[in-house]
């Protein structure tokens, strides 16, 4: 464990001192920012309504940001000859996913911090409640947590960061389309896109302000599946 | 402390190394030699535990590279022919990353740091950002960070790469200081680099050991038992008869006579030169220069290279 946060440590001090971590966070804050405006200013509509719009909106930011986030992630120790020195170190395959998968997510609850003056605005001059808020923002950080995850396999798959993002944006927009598939297909097809979708119901309840167990469950097993294959990507590398 | 059989790692279809056998005891510095593409890297990888071998065995102080790699890890330094640098941390802080990645507590780290840092100088860099740092010095950093946290056996592949001349001596005067208290296996295309540094030779070519041994066993196992250049004062004839009555010297040829000064080159065993010396100053030839054969490495080389060349 020690090393898992060691590593997670490094990386996000990586992100905190190179230019790429704030042009990202910037970005998403001017990007949700401005569409909240829109709703916020735009459509007479009650104080949940547009509470659940901000936290529609913050998705969409979110998945493109984790993608972007995610993507240097084991790409750039390739593309720098830095993989080595994790290779030739005591340290497992899975614990260097670890920690690279949560310095990615803790920088993903940092932009995710920077946002809360939006809610807090709704909090405050609206009805409703913490528990709305604290609930959609679990959302987001689960729903982050899962194309993070995802994007952690595109980077351990690719070379490049550039190829990394590439790749992490397909298998992203892969899962979301699941959703459109659950649409055009029946029963029991559409049950099982319906379950795979990356959005679609899954996130719609935390948008809500609720919590169900089915969802929370399907966003840690996307998580662990995907961190698991990348785990076993990097191991796989070892033999090439 | 190294037993290599039988060891082969292909990739795809191409075999990088074949079949490649030895034994490194503990406390020697040895030279892995070899042009580029010969397949040093992915040996030294694999001694590294960075990649598996396709088959064979390697056992580093009894561990298994495929069974016990972390056992391994604990007690290698590796250096890839890269350095592993990450260019945005300053060199203290890398340093003491990579201890605490390889087991160092967090209380010794910065001993340990400043240890390293003292063993290549580069204490007086401490707190500069890696990208600020010259080639020279990142290499250092990437010595450092091989032995920071005292490993056994140390693997540097190519630490001399892309060096000016004077950043070549202090890396092989900061090599040298790392005998004793390391078992070193460091390679290279750079032959006086190895030479210098390495008490034995492993010669690598197309992904197979082609020899093994000290630079005097590879030469005359090769039918060329060293030599020895000399500047004498006066005509070569009274100096190449006295060099020819001493016991050991096959040969004596004359390379230039200019200005009262006769280059002689005298095919004879390095440890002879104290022979020879006494035998011209005793006849009344005076000595100007008498110095070990320069390129007797790289013949070897040629040779066991069939010829080839680096380039």
């Amino acid at each position: 464990m020690t090393r898992v946060l060691l590593i997670a440590r490094r990386e996000l001090s990586g992100y905190l001192r190179t230019l790429s971590g704030y042009v990202i966070i910037a970005v998403v804050l001017a990007v949700t920012g401005l569409l909240f405006n829109v709703e916020a200013v735009n459509r007479v509509q009650l104080s949940g309504q547009l509470l659940e719009r901000f936290f529609y909106l913050a998705s969409g930011t979110v998945m493109v940001a984790s993608v972007f986030i995610s993507m240097r992630l084991l790409a750039e120790e390739r593309q720098a000859g830095t993989l080595a020195l994790l290779y030739s170190s005591p340290v497992r395959d899975a614990e260097i996913v670890a920690g690279k998968f949560l310095s990615a997510l803790a920088f993903l609850a940092l932009l995710l911090a920077c946002t809360v003056f939006m809610p807090a605005l709704v909090l405050l001059n609206g009805k409703v409640s913490y528990g709305h808020v604290g609930v959609g923002y679990l959302g987001l950080l689960l729903l982050g947590s899962a194309c993070l995850a995802v994007g952690t396999l595109g980077s351990a798959l690719s070379r490049t960061q550039v190829l990394a993002g590439i790749v992490s944006g397909c298998l992203v927009v892969v899962l979301l389309l699941c959703w459109l598939l659950a649409r055009v297909t029946e029963a029991p097809l559409s049950d099982v896109f319906g379950a795979l979708a990356l959005h679609g119901h899954h996130f719609q309840a935390f948008m809500s302000g609720l919590v169900h167990t089915r969802d929370v469950v399907y966003y840690l097993a996307v998580t662990f599946a995907a961190l698991f294959a990348a785990t076993r990507v990097l191991e796989a590398r070892r033999w090439r | 402390m190294i037993h290599v059989e039988g060891l082969t790692k292909y990739y795809g279809a191409h075999a990088a190394i074949r079949d490649l056998a030895f034994t490194i005891t503990k406390g020697e510095v040895v030279g892995f030699l070899g042009l580029n593409g010969a397949g040093k890297t992915t040996t030294l990888k694999v001694l590294g535990c960075v990649l598996l071998p396709t088959s064979g065995r390697v056992r580093i102080e009894g561990f298994d590279v495929v069974e016990n790699p972390h056992d391994i890890r604990r007690r290698i330094g590796f250096l890839p022919d890269t350095p592993p640098i990450y260019e945005e941390m300053t060199v203290g802080d890398y340093l003491s990353f990579v201890a605490q990645l390889r087991g160092v507590p967090r209380s010794q780290a910065r001993a340990r740091v400043e240890e390293a840092e003292e063993r290549t100088a580069l204490g007086e860099v401490d707190r500069v950002p890696i990208r600020a740092l010259s080639h020279g010095f990142r290499q250092r950093v990437g010595v450092a960070q091989a032995l920071v946290h005292r490993p056994a056996l140390l693997v540097l592949d190519e630490p001399s790469s892309g060096l000016d001349p004077a950043q070549i001596v202090e890396m092989r005067s900061l090599l040298r200081g790392l005998r004793g208290e390391h078992t070193v296996l460091v390679s290279s295309h750079i032959l006086s680099e190895i030479s210098q540094t390495c008490d034995r030779l492993l010669v690598i070519q197309a992904g197979k050991l082609v020899a093994q041994g000290t630079e005097e066993e590879l030469a005359q196992r090769l039918g060329g038992g060293g030599f020895v250049s000399l500047d004498v004062v006066g005509p070569a004839a009274p100096a190449v008869a006295l060099l020819s009555a001493v016991p050991g010297v096959l040969q004596v040829t004359v390379q230039r006579e200019e200005e009262g000064v006769t280059t002689l080159r005298v095919d004879a065993p390095a440890e002879l030169r104290p022979v020879i010396a006494r035998a011209l100053v005793m006849g009344g030839v005076e000595l100007l220069r008498l110095e070990r054969g320069t390129e007797q490495l790289e013949s070897i080389f040629l040779k066991l290279t069939h010829g080839r060349e680096a380039a």
